[in-house]
């Protein structure tokens, strides 16, 4: 099998690479267009800066060759929200592969206990389709962001954080998740394992 | 409605912090049954098995010619875990955190040079992100107050820690590893006041480190220190806790926890 894992200058390729290589899966990270389209599963992940990442993204035409994509794509984190609409970190316009947008945590008052970055471990609940076939509900998984997707009907596992928002995202060929399923312990293998298995 | 009423479930994180000099680990272990105690991806392997909920490698040497050692750590580390890991010491430049990041570590932590030249911090932030730029702060009580050391806590600098986190976080540090000087090594519990004030006055995580030694120290730290993480070594080397006994009895308390 021949899983690419898109490179765009944003950041921790590296985790995926050897998550995959712990599942026993050669991948290969790359911006080579052909590359990617003849991958069997693609995997965009990114750590960084929404706008940034998408203007690097436009400049190597890699957004057109995402949306072109008819195998299995998981994006990861800022690789999930630039698959959406809109998000808010630098006004950026993302691929619109999923309808929703994406907000940035603010902390209501009344719940001055929560900070942001949402850094750390959380559950995933009312978990739907493939990507979760087998997971445990509340299961935990690690997270690290500012920023999340709005909840919607393609939303396929939520997880409440100042407010419920989409830990996953599914929509034909396309899944995403907010969390790391490469630094979530067994609970993210079993993901990544589904994700293969596509 | 009813929002108000609404408690995180984001767990408290249990955190085993390894001491790296050329590459191995420093503070003798006692795991009869690990090959070799100092091989830092083995402890850390077993620590990622046991439930540790992150890792922290803290390089003590730090020298430039010995980054290649620590690089390679960091890559053998990030192949064989698969839980979030923090990378710190001798930390100082753009070039040294792209590089460490580039070969698997998470976040990394930045103490003395962060604090002699603030704008590194902001620099890091906005180009590796806030969630990756850990501040470390060693502390000490002296003359009525809490004040931050440099050094590994060998030099004052006067200033008061609390002014020194807000001033840190305002320019982009995503958590802060808070080292009480006057608990660690102690084994009589974490630093609660320093920990619940600083937790209080800023709205990023807070990892309490120094002093733990029993399992009631991290149960205070969490209900009473407001920490979000806490931060032990000989504890968790020697053996003396388990850290899959902690987390059951912290989980038993009602403290979120990961089992």
């Amino acid at each position: 099998m021949k899983v690419a894992i898109i490179n765009y200058n944003s950041g921790n390729t590296q985790s995926v690479l050897f998550a995959m290589e712990r599942l026993g899966v050669n991948a290969f990270v790359t911006e080579n267009h052909e590359e990617i389209i003849a991958a069997d599963k693609v995997i965009f992940p990114g750590v960084g800066e929404a706008s940034s990442a998408m203007k690097y993204l436009m400049e190597k035409k890699l957004d057109e060759v995402l949306l072109s994509l008819n195998q299995p794509v998981l994006g990861i984190c800022l690789g999930m929200q630039l698959m959406c609409r809109q998000t808010e970190e630098g006004h950026t316009n993302g691929l619109g592969i999923f309808r929703v947008n994406v907000k940035k945590f603010t902390i209501p008052s009344e719940l001055s206990e929560f900070k942001v970055p949402h850094m750390g471990w959380n559950t995933i609940s009312n978990l739907k389709g493939p990507l979760f076939k087998g997971v445990p509900e509340h299961s935990h998984v690690y997270y690290v962001h500012s920023y999340y997707a709005e909840m919607d009907a393609f939303t396929s596992a939520e997880t409440d954080y100042i407010l419920p928002f989409s830990a996953a995202l599914s929509y034909e060929n396309f899944h995403a998740v907010q969390f790391h399923p490469e630094k979530s312990g067994v609970a993210g293998e079993f993901i990544l394992r589904n994700f293969l298995a596509l | 409605m009813g929002t108000k009423f609404k408690i995180t479930v984001l767990t408290k994180r249990i955190i085993p912090c390894l001491d790296i000099k050329d590459g191995r680990t420093v503070k003798g272990v006692n795991f009869l049954d690990l090959r070799d105690a100092g091989d830092a991806v083995e402890l850390a392997m077993r620590y990622a098995d046991e439930g540790a909920d992150e890792l922290v490698f803290l390089d003590i040497t730090a020298t430039n010619e010995k980054r290649k050692t620590l690089t390679d750590l960091v890559r053998k580390v990030a192949s064989k875990i698969n839980i979030p890991f923090t990378v710190g010491g001798g930390i100082s430049s753009i070039e040294d955190v792209s590089i460490l990041l580039e070969n698997g570590a998470d976040k990394i932590s930045v103490n003395t040079s962060a604090f002699k030249n603030p704008q590194l911090i902001a620099e890091l932030a906005k180009r590796f992100g806030c969630q990756c730029v850990v501040l470390a702060v060693d502390t000490k009580f002296e003359n009525g107050g809490w004040t931050v050391f440099l050094n590994g806590g060998k030099v004052s600098t006067g200033k008061p820690t609390l002014e020194w986190v807000k001033e840190a976080v305002g320019l982009g540090a995503g958590e802060i590893l808070l080292t009480s000087m006057n608990n660690d090594g102690t084994k009589n519990g974490f630093a609660i006041d320093i920990t619940q004030q600083i937790s209080e006055a800023v709205n990023v995580p807070i990892i309490a480190s120094g002093g733990a030694g029993t399992i009631d120290h991290f149960i205070d730290v969490f209900k009473n220190g407001k920490a979000d993480a806490a931060l032990a070594a000989s504890i968790f080397h020697f053996g003396e806790i388990s850290i899959t006994e902690l987390k059951k009895e912290l989980a038993s308390l009602q403290i979120p926890i990961r089992l």
